[in-house]
């Protein structure tokens, strides 16, 4: 996905005068073409991650839509206050492109781990999360985020479906209709959730943008007040939105992610999707004794009948 | 120069009149009264703004990174015309636009919003990129911090890209009442002058040397007046 987001924001530079593209030492080399040919709207800050946000600040209220890029954990969570004020409180728009999300650089360790970015952008109004689960959707919301005004955050990975999964629209996709339970699946889990779920009498909604969460769809497709959601960032992450679509029902539901807990290991990312039950395997296991755990205590799920 | 005009009956004599119409902010007082020498000539001598036309290129665009004790930027700004002065008794009221720190989508005239430190002057380098990018290059930004201010990291990855990226359009006008609470030794001033910045240091009271410390050239640097009160 990052090599796609090189090219199309080069593309984007070529096309609309107003793209700007602010970096700070990382994936900086793969733009020396684009730098070449618009100097003054390629612009590497150097390890100056505070500059980063504020500078897209300011060319955002000089008229440019400002593309800022970096790993997630030094994108969102180290400049954390810069988003809040330079951008939120200002009233200026930009779009964030992280790369590395959660567990992407694995060998890396904890340091280079953000699994709490779309959290901690959840405290803050107004802003569109991506969670791609394929470089053809990144290039997508990318391109409708550059020719916007709005505050957008594109969270790259090395984590991607087998193909695109959604290219059309911005909510939440129906990829299986069932009714005993609807579960989300965010990004790039679609596959590991659609694996997992093989034979299962269950929804599965694809969720590409989970800010703004899509109500409507989950609210529309909802058989059963039964959701699971399985997001590849800090579990729980949305679970408040759940919450809130069906405040006027009884529900249950659970939150599947990266567990807060450090896990201090290195390794692969499929490593650590396994050691935090995201494998298709553990997921198909946790989403099973999750519904059972349901039936098996009485609170057995409404019928779509009593929901009407 | 287009500079803001001084509107009938409103002069630099006024300013103590129109802060004692604000009051319950007591606490920031010192620093009020720190900045309204330079905010004046900046505002009487330097700025280009025009509050009928806020909009009319060219123009300059003043951060007011120190956000703290906006009682002389309020008076200043309604000298000026930006704010009427029947909203100055408000100041700080739950529906005034006028808060202890500035809110840029609330002041007329603010283009910041403000309050916590170490922020103004990174926007302002964004800013400077952005007029650079965007071809217009008789735009200026200005952005006044203090010494305590300084203490932010923040503000020092701003001083070293800014200097090295030759960002002629900005201006940073640092008031220099002594807060930062280890000082800067040597004056704060090397810290930007290592950085390849046009610096200079004087009187942040004395109005004709103000305008000069703003006026004088610096090709392809910015520019760092450090104002002493």
């Amino acid at each position: 996905m990052r090599q796609r987001f090189v090219r199309v924001a080069g593309e984007l530079l070529d096309t609309d005068p107003r793209v700007a593209v602010l970096l700070a030492d990382i994936t900086a080399g793969e733009f020396d073409a684009a730098r070449d040919r618009h100097p003054d709207r390629v612009v590497n800050l150097g390890i100056r991650e505070q500059l980063l946000i504020s500078a897209a600040s300011g060319m955002a209220l000089a008229g440019m839509r400002p593309i800022a890029h970096t790993f997630a954990s030094f994108l969102v969570e180290r400049p954390f206050e810069q988003i809040k004020l330079d951008l939120n409180h200002q009233g200026a728009g930009a779009v964030l492109v992280s790369s590395g999300a959660s567990f992407d650089y694995s060998s890396s360790g904890r340091t280079h781990q953000a699994p709490g970015d779309v959290a901690l952008l959840g405290t803050l109004p107004g802003w569109t999360v991506h969670v791609p689960g394929h470089p053809d959707e990144a290039e997508r919301m990318l391109r409708a985020a550059a020719v916007s005004n709005g505050l957008v955050y594109l969270r790259l990975s090395v984590l991607a479906n087998a193909g695109p999964l959604a290219v059309r629209r911005l909510g939440f996709t129906v990829l299986r209709s069932g009714t005993l339970a609807t579960i989300v699946a965010v990004g790039p889990l679609a596959d590991a959730v659609i694996e997992a779920t093989a034979g299962m009498d269950v929804t599965v909604l694809y969720a590409p943008t989970i800010r703004p969460f899509d109500r409507q769809t989950l609210r529309a497709t909802l058989v059963a007040p039964v959701v699971v959601l399985v997001e590849p960032y800090l579990a729980g992450t949305s679970l408040a939105d759940v919450a809130d679509a069906l405040a006027d029902l009884p529900h249950r539901s659970l939150g599947l992610g990266v567990a807060r807990d450090e896990l201090r290991r290195y390794g692969t990312p499929l490593e650590h999707l396994a050691a935090h039950g995201l494998d298709p395997a553990s997921l198909r296991q946790r989403i099973t004794g999750f519904l059972d755990s349901g039936q098996a205590d009485g609170r057995r799920p409404m019928l779509a009948r009593s929901l009407a | 120069m287009n500079e803001a005009s001084t509107l009938p009956g409103y002069t630099y004599d006024d300013l103590p009149g129109l802060m004692a119409l604000m009051t319950g902010d007591e606490k920031h007082d010192l620093a009020a009264e720190s900045t309204l020498d330079v905010l004046w000539v900046l505002y009487d001598r330097v700025l280009r703004i025009n509050p009928a036309q806020a909009d009319a290129e060219p123009r300059d665009r003043f951060y007011l990174s120190k956000g703290h004790g906006p009682m002389a930027f309020y008076a200043i700004l309604t000298a000026k015309g930006f704010i009427d002065a029947s909203e100055l008794p408000r100041y700080g009221q739950f529906d005034s636009v006028l808060g202890q720190h500035p809110d840029r989508n609330l002041v007329r005239g603010a283009e910041i919003s403000s309050g916590s430190l170490g922020h103004g002057l990174p926007i302002a380098v964004g800013t400077a990129l952005g007029l650079r990018a965007v071809g217009l290059t008789d735009d200026r930004v200005f952005v006044l911090t203090g010494d305590g201010e300084l203490d932010e990291g923040s503000g020092h990855e701003a001083i070293a890209f800014a200097g090295r990226a030759g960002l002629e359009a900005l201006h940073c006008v640092v008031v220099d009442n002594s807060s930062a609470t280890y000082g800067w030794p040597g004056g704060i001033e090397t810290r930007f002058a290592a950085e390849g910045w046009s610096v200079t240091r004087g009187s942040g009271r004395d109005h004709d040397a103000l305008e000069a410390a703003f006026a004088a050239p610096h090709p392809g640097r910015p520019r760092a007046v450090i104002a002493v009160v």
